[in-house]
């Protein structure tokens, strides 16, 4: 893996004020692309101490659902065209929606058109149900996963 | 069969649950399912085991010999993604996440023994097949490429593999991984479905490749689009030319070969599209080779599904 930081300097936004919900999420079969947002936004960035909010790589317009198809598309912008931790923050995306929703949606997850110089093949890798599965059990990925996903609960 | 005239429906007859993550795929053991022999059925997943169905019983559960057998195949250090049976039934390959491809041969009482492991010879195998009659093993991969492979086995202990074609975007190849491929009963046609949400329907001289040992070239006849709006992880010919095909968005679709195309181009059509044919994704197909009008799925769900398809005529079964 690298040496230094890929981006040493991010760009660091304040975190949204956020909106109280009700819990009774679970009992209707809808889903909120808000509940979504409200759910990924404080993954923590892979190389960063900060969430993927504060550092934009995911916002409100970042999940668009299509509740008749039962399509959902993530979109998310890597802080640098370069980003060699993109595949990790899309496993991220991946492992904390695993099981999220119910089984017949389809969760597509993609980098911002245009944010990214590997476009196509991380678009190809993250949507790859197999390729992302057997990342998951590369152990040195899942411990980078569960540290970006768990160190958020702290 | 009379596909022009008659209305076809695929029944859901038996669903198999046992596994306890998703199903890869599914392999029906050949000469199975007819003539008072009992269907035999493969099936491996995510769990890490190979399960041994079979269909004679009503309670579909593992054989008692296998767990034999179950210790032996674990030999893949993580998940097993595909198994083909060769036509005699001699041979099985299985492929896994570890991108090695495993051939086991079959001995008597349903015992496996691996045959021959091989490594990394082309990178992120989907899955493997057999020809119909050749042992011409033919892999597909997440480099959206077809290859083949004739197995030479050399004096010694020396098993070589040789690569013999590659189809690819140049060939009129796939855009995008191939997910599967199957061959018709002739073994002159082979069907190929990828995420670029293609079928692509490719042909080869039958005489030819008789008589160079399988070496012979694949052209592009025929590409299927706009029936699956997602990734199509399977496709499987039945003897009778019916090709099946299952995908990402939950359904199986049956094409047959039409009348209405070109004398020289083979045309075909939607004979039915099952939608929601499971809950998520369909991940293979497989049509009973003795049985032609039973078909088997496997899931994300975790379940597998025998079909049974009729025709509108009221038929419960379709005479050969």
């Amino acid at each position: 893996m690298t040496l230094g930081l890929i981006n040493a300097n991010p760009v660091v936004h304040a975190k949204k004020e956020r909106v109280v919900r009700t819990e009774d999420s679970h009992t209707d079969d809808a889903v909120d692309p808000l509940e979504i947002y409200d759910f990924v936004r404080d993954i923590r960035d892979p190389e960063h101490p900060y969430s993927l909010e504060q550092l934009s790589v995911l916002s409100e317009e970042s999940i668009t659902v299509d509740e008749k198809l039962g399509r959902i598309l993530i979109t998310f912008t890597p802080t640098i065209q370069h980003c060699s931790m993109v595949t990790v923050i899309g496993l991220c995306l991946r492992e904390k929606l695993k099981d999220h929703f119910p089984p017949h949606f389809k969760v597509d997850i993609k980098v911002a058109p245009g944010s990214h110089a590997n476009e196509e093949s991380v678009n190809k890798q993250l949507n790859d149900k197999e390729r992302v599965s057997a990342a998951l059990e590369n152990p040195h990925l899942r411990q980078l996963v569960d540290e970006c996903l768990y160190s958020s609960e702290l | 069969m009379n596909f022009a005239d008659e209305k076809f429906e695929l029944i859901e007859i038996q669903r198999l649950e046992g596994h306890t993550d998703r199903v890869w795929s599914v392999a029906w053991k050949p000469g199975s399912g007819g003539n008072g022999v009992p269907a035999l059925l493969a099936s491996c997943s995510g769990d890490k085991t190979f399960s041994s169905f079979d269909a004679a019983t009503a309670i579909w559960e593992n054989v008692g010999d296998d767990f034999e057998c179950i210790s032996t195949l674990e030999g893949h250090e993580n998940e097993v993604k595909s198994v083909s049976w060769n036509a005699s039934g001699s041979l099985l390959a299985t492929c896994g996440r570890d991108k090695s491809v495993w051939i086991w041969e079959v001995l008597s009482h349903n015992e496996f023994d691996c045959f021959s492991v091989l490594q990394g010879h082309t990178p992120d195998v989907k899955m493997v097949h057999w020809h119909p009659f050749m042992d011409i093993l033919f892999s597909f991969s997440y480099d959206n490429t077809i290859k083949f492979k004739i197995f030479k086995a050399e004096d010694g202990d020396s098993d070589d593999w040789h690569c013999v074609q590659t189809l690819g975007e140049s060939n009129s190849g796939h855009t995008s991984t191939v997910w599967a491929l199957s061959f018709n009963a002739n073994g002159d046609k082979m069907v190929s479905c990828s995420d670029d949400l293609t079928v692509k329907i490719w042909g080869a001289d039958i005489a030819r490749m008789q008589s160079a040992d399988g070496n012979a070239p694949w052209t592009h006849l025929c590409t299927l689009f706009g029936y699956h709006d997602r990734t199509i992880f399977s496709v499987h010919c039945s003897r009778e030319g019916i090709i099946a095909s299952g995908a990402a968005d939950d359904a199986m679709c049956l094409f047959v070969e039409s009348e209405d195309g070109l004398v020289d181009e083979p045309f075909y059509k939607l004979l039915l599209k099952k939608e929601k044919a499971h809950d998520m994704d369909v991940n293979a197909v497989q049509w009973c080779s003795a049985e032609n009008t039973l078909l088997a799925s496997a899931s994300d769900d975790g379940t597998v599904k025998i079909w049974q398809l009729t025709s509108s005529s009221g038929n419960e079964k379709l005479s050969l």
